[in-house]
């Protein structure tokens, strides 16, 4: 088979499944869940199999695919176009792994509308493969305009999905993300622009190739205002403090089945546009960004873990927990050495597990109890001790506990960054503490604390739902005991970043 | 001029216009001999059929060379081919809405008017984009306006209907006085009403008397037009206007007539001003009136989308839109980059098809409500899921998102801002305010998707409405997707 076509398959194999939905009847629900599902496993067959493709030691430059796609041409006939777009999709190790989650994840959240979503299956499943068409393109994209493309095409069913299916303030959250999420691409927009008015070109290569060489037509002062806007961009996405709130509302209002692929998924496109387009075309100027981005990243980690730390609903817990460990992420690119960066993706495949596994518990507690509120939850672990095994599992993943994946990307964050700005580093450390005790602290209130009603009827993780559990559980503890299947494709990412640090 | 220079003419290049005229004169005479209580219906029909014999025959024309008839007052060029094309398919839809539009409020009477004013105004529109001399170009657009004003008040006994037409005459006679008074200076000055003398002619002006009087004409005829444009400083009359007036003829105002008014805009900038006293300071005066030029764009644009978030009614939050729009398209005249022709002209393909596409289902529903309040779009999902699904394709690609053709009309626009020289600041508010417009366009869809409905009954969708969606969602669609379909196209024009 033609590898290089595998890629576009594997991006828009969803649309199937979106055709086929089109001409399903409304009510057929059992049908629709079904088609929901499967139009997930082909883009993760052929993620997997990309995987096991490099494991064996071939090139992942196979994949790469490129077509000529829009020319705009100037009046007249002018025989150079005057700007065109390329349709080019490509895999690096980075990329793979991140396509990998989002396979796994998507197909994860989709068991878990089957469970949750009440109503409208039809519309739901349609926008939810829409949005995997658009997650997939993100992360395979090889030039600017186009990543920017598959970037919007996740707005639009994210909106939607928070704003019918959501809780009580769903328009509210839905309308936040959109706007917050919107002002972000705009301004990535123009950075895009500017590049490509400068370069002529806007494929992420060769704009790595020309802004390093030190004859291009780019000042020191540009370079370093594009990357800022760059950071402001992405900084609302990751979340970075104070770009958070829209992200609160959307982990508390929304589905939890959008929530385990939004912070699972989506969140990880701010961290990935950092790294591959900061860090990757921006080097020299991202060095003179890193204290700035060390203390952004400590902030990060301590605000949101003390603010975490005094939630009563579960839900904020986790959205605050997800804000302080997406200031790991920011501590070890801050580090800007190897450790440090590779903390930090290791850090955002790790998490992306963990905060699937949390959201599909929540999911789970919420559909059983209609509350997700801890004090509400008080003594679960007695109706449904299986649950309360997990949930306690994917805390202690969460916090760092060795032997789980939460552990490798904390630890190499933190040793990247203690090389080089130590003190920095030992007040992030309180960040470390303090998500211990905050994790605890909602997590045994919930499991074994006071009990303010029966669970006695309360039916336990049953039948499918295991399957979620299960899977994101193992990926977990094999990251942990076993992180080479991580730093493994990593390893020429890795390269060619520090290259472009200068050794 | 004998009979016989007459006869000499390359008369075949008028044959759109002559088709249309022909219909026009037609139609006029069956209305008057038709017995009364015949269905006028039959008369939308045979205007459809006569803009699409017309548009048939722009296409037999365009490997024509370019043409200039009647001493150069008449010309058929690659510009006047391209722009009629999108006249003829914009009223060729709207036509599609007219024929679906239930005659009430005294224009039951006026039914067969109705139709070939339409054409009257088309017929303006389409000779103004293959004018060559500032006659013919004000004629053309007299033709228009006039027809426009009648149209807006057809609904006689209707007092929003009265109201629009009054203030669209009063604006618009305004508008049109300040823009001939522009162009009685460009003729003082050049001594002559052919566009191609007067760019020779004030090429060769060197006095910056002459020339400071050249700006001020520039910014007169600017200010004039843009009454036609719907943009900053005349844009009050839109909301008023688009809300009285019947729907086919606000899609008609919004569409059909802000496309003519960018063709004349286009075709005096360039004839007349691109390179008028090019020896003074700055260059010539289109880029010595840059700045003017700029801010009109950016307080469009900002007026337009900022005044839209506060409206309730649906036909006044399209007039914004609409206004919103024009500031958009303004940018591209504004960077004057190389591919200006293009964008614009795509831009207007994109904004024909989504906005025509858009009124289909605001005549669809106003009908059926009565009323004109977003409010009425409240549970439109439930109660017509193509309807709703249609109207949020159509949303999505005014509020320009990848996919649909209006990302790929604003993604021309900004990579012609950033070519050359820079607009950063242009360029920022124009992606600012488009995201301010996602609040408002996405009301629309929190309505149709979020809220639940009123009442729960169906909808008679009428044939002309489906085929005015199925065309705007397909090219909408197919545009955002395989953008180069349209721009080979018109690259290839001769």
């Amino acid at each position: 088979m033609n590898l290089h076509s595998i890629l576009s398959i594997l991006v828009f194999s969803p649309l199937l499944g979106i055709v086929v939905l089109a001409f399903l009847p409304k009510q057929s629900e059992k049908l629709i869940k079904w088609v929901g599902f499967l139009a997930t496993i082909p883009a993760l067959l052929i993620a997997l199999a990309a995987y096991l493709h490099f494991q064996w030691g071939k090139d992942l430059a196979d994949f790469a695919v490129s077509k000529s796609w829009i020319q705009f041409r100037g009046m007249g006939g002018a025989p150079e176009p005057f700007f065109s777009v390329n349709y080019e999709l490509g895999l690096s190790g980075f990329q793979l792994l991140l396509v990998v989650l989002t396979a796994v994840v998507a197909t994860l959240s989709a068991i878990a509308a089957v469970k949750f979503v009440k109503k409208e299956w039809k519309g739901y499943f349609m926008l939810f493969l829409l949005l995997e068409i658009g997650m997939l393109g993100v992360f395979t994209a090889e030039n600017l305009i186009l990543f920017f493309i598959f970037f919007e095409v996740t707005l639009i069913p994210t909106f939607f999905l928070i704003g019918k299916w959501g809780y009580f303030e769903k328009e509210k959250a839905a309308y936040s993300f959109l706007i917050y999420n919107g002002l972000g691409s705009a301004v990535l927009l123009i950075v895009i622009m500017i590049l490509f008015a400068k370069t002529g070109t806007t494929n992420i290569e060769m704009l790595t190739k020309i802004i390093a060489d030190p004859s291009a037509p780019l000042s020191g002062d540009l370079k370093l205002g594009l990357l800022i806007a760059l950071l402001v961009a992405f900084g609302v996405k990751l979340p970075i403090f104070p770009l958070h709130s829209w992200m609160l509302k959307v982990h508390v209002q929304a589905p939890p089945a959008v929530v385990m692929i939004h912070s699972g998924i989506l969140l990880k496109i701010g961290a990935y546009g950092l790294i591959r387009f900061g860090l990757g075309i921006f080097p020299e100027q991202f060095k003179t960004l890193a204290t700035l981005l060390a203390v952004l990243g400590v902030i990060n980690l301590l605000y949101g873990a003390f603010l975490a730390f005094i939630q009563t609903d579960f839900k904020m817990v986790l959205a605050y927990s997800s804000i302080s460990h997406m200031g790991i992420v920011l501590i070890g690119l801050a580090a800007m050495n190897e450790a440090g960066v590779q903390g930090a993706i290791f850090q955002v495949i790790s998490h992306g597990l963990i905060s699937a596994l949390l959201f599909f518990l929540v999911g789970v507690l919420y559909e059983r109890t209609d509350t997700s509120l801890i004090e509400n939850l008080g003594g679960m672990a007695k109706g449904m001790p299986i649950a309360a095994g997990f949930l306690l599992a994917g805390a202690m993943a969460s916090l760092g506990l060795p032997g789980m994946s939460g552990f490798v990307s904390e630890f190499m964050a933190f040793l990247g960054l203690f090389k080089e700005l130590p003190w920095i580093a030992a007040v992030g450390t309180i960040g470390i503490i303090m998500t211990a005790a905050y994790l605890l602290r909602a997590v045994l209130g919930m499991t074994y604390g006071k009990a303010h009603r029966e669970f006695t009827g309360v039916l336990d993780l049953k039948g499918v739902e295991f399957v979620p559990v299960v899977v994101l559980f193992v990926l977990i503890v094999l990251i942990g005991v076993y992180p080479s299947v991580l730093s493994a494709p990593l390893q020429t990412t890795l390269e060619t970043i520090m290259l472009g640090l200068g050794g | 001029m004998s009979l016989k220079t007459l006869s000499e003419f390359n008369w075949s290049v008028m044959t759109p216009e002559f088709i249309i005229l022909g219909v026009i004169a037609l139609l006029t005479l069956l209305d008057l001999f038709m017995p009364k209580r015949l269905d006028r219906r039959i008369l939308g029909w045979l205007s459809i059929a006569g803009i699409f014999a017309a548009i048939v025959s722009v296409v037999s024309l365009l490997s024509v060379e370019p043409t200039s008839i009647l001493h150069d007052t008449f010309t058929l060029d690659t510009f006047g081919k391209a722009f009629k094309l999108l006249l003829l398919a914009g009223a060729g839809l709207v036509m599609f809405l007219a024929v679906s539009y239930e005659a009430k409020d005294g224009m039951e009477d006026y039914r067969g008017e109705f139709y070939y004013l339409f054409l009257t105004a088309l017929l303006g529109a389409m000779f103004m984009t293959s004018s060559s001399d500032l006659i013919t170009l004000f004629i053309g657009l007299e033709l228009l306006s006039i027809s426009s004003y009648i149209l807006a008040g057809i609904r006689k006994h209707n007092l929003k209907s009265n109201e629009s037409a009054m203030k669209y005459v009063i604006n618009g006679g305004i508008s049109t006085a300040i823009t001939l008074f522009g162009m009685s200076y460009v003729y003082g000055l050049s001594g002559t009403t052919n566009l191609g003398e007067i760019a020779n002619t004030l090429s060769m002006v060197a006095d910056g008397q002459q020339a400071y009087l050249l700006g001020l004409a520039f910014l007169m005829i600017l200010v004039g037009l843009s009454f036609k444009l719907a943009s900053a400083p005349f844009h009050m009359w839109a909301p008023d206007v688009y809300q009285g007036a019947p729907t086919p003829v606000t899609a008609f105002l919004s569409v059909v007539s802000k496309t003519a008014g960018f063709v004349i805009v286009i075709r005096i900038l360039i004839a007349v001003f691109y390179n008028a006293a090019p020896s003074g300071e700055g260059g010539s005066i289109l880029f010595r009136m840059h700045d003017y030029l700029a801010f009109l764009a950016a307080a469009t644009m900002i007026i337009g989308n900022v005044v839209a978030l506060k409206q309730t009614n649906i036909k006044r939050m399209f007039a914004y839109s609409s206004i919103a729009h024009a500031g958009y398209l303004l940018v591209a005249l504004t960077t004057m980059s190389s591919n200006m022709i293009f964008s614009v002209w795509f831009y207007l393909l994109a904004y024909m098809l989504m906005n025509l596409g858009a009124f289909a289902v605001i005549q669809v529903i106003t009908e059926k409500s009565g009323s004109t309040k977003i409010a009425d779009f409240a549970g439109l999902y439930r109660r017509s899921p193509v309807l709703a699904v249609t109207m949020g394709i159509l949303l999505v690609s005014l509020a320009g998102f990848p996919g649909t053709a209006g990302f790929i009309g604003k993604l021309n626009i900004f990579v012609g801002a950033f070519y050359g020289e820079p607009h950063y600041v242009l360029a920022s508010i124009m992606i600012a305010t488009t995201v301010v417009s996602y609040f408002y366009y996405f009301g629309v869809m929190t309505q149709m998707f979020f809220r639940p409905a009123r009442d729960e009954s169906k909808f008679n969708v009428p044939f002309g409405i489906i085929v005015v969606l199925i065309v705007a969602v397909v090219g909408s669609i197919l545009f955002g997707i395989a953008p180069n379909i349209a721009l080979d196209f018109l690259n290839n024009l001769q």
